[in-house]
């Protein structure tokens, strides 16, 4: 049951748990039990919400930035991570195989900040050895949901 | 002027609830449950395979009975999931959907007056293509209380001498009824007894819920000489735009089919076929995954039904329930138009698939999980409405 709850969150986290109850062939309160002890185990990190930023006229920039580190005795990559995510502009930080080491996803409302933070904050760290920032120009499809087109349904309205 | 027309087709009435499918049309606000195909797209490899077959210039005719590297996969497909065994070149024959399957298959077989045995409710096309083909049709009327399967009972008191086809439209378009192994037992020995033949249309195979797995009638020892086998690529992968389906028989009867199909339409779409070898190789986790989504809404809607007190057996094959309002004291039609009219949700009478499908109506859960819920939502004030 777990895995199908999640794969019904992952797509809608406010999917109506009594639907999902009657989808599952269980009950509500079973659901809710399992919610909770998967946040409990950080199996649901959260719920965050997917915005077209674009759409919102919000001014919003983001850049991918591939850095490349010096991994710490002892810590490997963990402790140099650490040190990037924790600064709040920063969305996201894998560590990723390849000819770089990390991909940091940086959001920020203009294009001074986002350089500001590379220049005066990533860059300048001890273990950081490289830095190569690509502005992402445009979403298409984030998530697993397209970003640009509402699908419509094109079908008859009715057929045998 | 001399009249242009056929007198057995103009004798052939058009859908009985035209009327009804003109107030559809004419409300584009409403929220319709009343399609017969899936909503899922069909998988992106399978389009891009499509496109692939366009770009390499692939846009010729294939052999009449249709590609042969697709005929294989195929023959292997059927063994994997079914168990059926067929040869791709002597027994099978690529066709324009499931439907051109079955009107050729009549023609070959049937000469005139030969009758043919039709379960109702079903899809709406065996009846007129029997008659097409000179054949005479006689319905089996199904009954709720048997959850809409097919009784040995039922059969034998169809059967006369000049019978020589039974139809086995399973699982069923419109009720969602489905025919496991035990219920197809006393048919096959029926079919034996009385020498005849099975034309099954297995199109929904693949969107089967019961625990064990679908059972094809061609699989029972003894009968796939006498069974005219029809599947497609239409509902289980949600391909119903590229008209393409097939036919597994004897090989006396593959022949002559090939026959009608090579004059009437050559082959089967090429660039369909060239998509299907990936569909039929490379797609049943999407398959699944679609099957597993179907399943959900449909114990949803079961669910739904039990909190309003709608009286409906439970379906266990393809995207359909098939609820019973008999209680409303109201034709299946006029219900569906009072409820077209008044909640704006769109969904079939079963008497648009023959008349025992009076007292129920067909839903179809080919929707998202949040069209369902709207049109439910509406559903229950309407029943709770004339209950009143």
């Amino acid at each position: 049951m777990r895995e199908k709850i999640l794969s019904y969150i992952e797509h809608n986290s406010r999917i109506d748990l009594s639907d999902l109850a009657m989808m599952l062939g269980t009950d509500k309160a079973a659901i809710m039990n399992e919610l909770e002890a998967m946040e409990n185990d950080h199996i649901i990190c959260g719920y965050p919400t997917l915005i077209n930023w674009d759409k919102a006229d919000v001014e919003k920039v983001s850049a991918l930035i591939e850095v490349r580190v010096t991994p710490q005795r002892g810590m490997g990559f963990d402790k140099v991570a650490e040190r990037i995510y924790n600064y709040p502009e920063v969305d996201a930080v894998y560590l990723i195989s390849g000819s770089y080491d990390f991909m940091v996803s940086i959001e920020g409302h203009t294009l001074r900040e986002v350089a500001d933070f590379v220049s005066a904050k990533l860059s300048p760290l001890d273990s950081v050895l490289s830095t190569q920032t690509n502005f992402v120009l445009k979403k298409y499809k984030d998530h697993g949901i397209i970003m640009a087109e509402k699908h419509v349904d094109e079908r008859e309205k009715v057929s045998l | 002027m001399r009249n242009p027309l056929n007198k057995t087709i103009t004798e052939i009435k058009p859908s009985g609830i035209r009327k009804f499918f003109d107030i559809v049309a004419e409300m584009p606000e409403a929220i319709s449950l009343g399609v017969g195909e899936p909503d899922f797209d069909t998988p992106w490899k399978v389009r891009d395979e499509a496109i692939y077959s366009l770009e390499r210039g692939r846009t010729f005719y294939t052999s009449n009975s249709g590609l042969k590297e697709l005929r294989i996969e195929i023959a292997d497909f059927l063994d994997r999931h079914y168990g059926l065994k067929y040869d791709p070149i002597t027994e099978m024959l690529m066709t324009v959907g499931g439907s051109e399957g079955i009107d050729v298959a009549l023609r070959a077989m049937l000469d005139p007056g030969d009758e043919v045995l039709i379960p109702q409710p079903c899809y709406v096309s065996y009846e007129p293509c029997t008659i097409l083909a000179g054949g005479v049709p006689v319905p089996i009327d199904l009954k709720e209380e048997n959850d809409f399967r097919l009784k040995p009972e039922e059969l034998e008191a169809a059967i006369t001498d000049k019978t020589k086809i039974l139809i086995m439209p399973f699982p069923n378009n419109p009720t969602g009824a489905v025919m496991e192994k035990e219920d197809l037992e006393p048919i096959v020995e029926l079919v034996k007894k009385h020498d005849l033949f099975v034309l099954t249309d297995e199109i929904y195979a693949e969107l089967s819920y019961t625990t064990t797995s679908h059972v094809s009638i061609a699989s029972f020892p003894g009968m796939k000489e006498r069974t005219i086998y029809i599947n497609g690529f239409s509902k289980s992968h949600a391909m119903t735009g590229w008209r393409l389906g097939y036919v597994c028989a004897p090989e006396i009867i593959i022949q002559q089919m090939t026959k009608i199909h090579q004059f009437a339409i050559m082959c089967a779409p090429t660039t369909s076929q060239y998509a299907a070898v990936t569909a039929i190789r490379d797609c049943d986790d999407d398959v699944a995954n679609m099957r597993e989504e179907y399943n959900d809404r449909r114990r949803y809607l079961l669910n739904r039904f039990k909190q309003m007190n709608l009286k409906c057996f439970e379906p266990f094959g393809a995207f359909y329930v098939f609820p019973s309002v008999a209680e409303f004291g109201m034709t299946s039609e006029e219900f569906c138009t009072k409820l077209l009219k008044e909640k704006e949700v769109a969904v079939v009478p079963g008497t648009a698939f023959g008349e025992s499908g009076e007292g129920n109506v067909r839903i179809s859960y080919a929707y998202s999980l949040e069209n369902l819920k709207k049109a439910m939502d509406r559903i229950e004030d309407f029943i709770k409405e004339l209950r009143k």
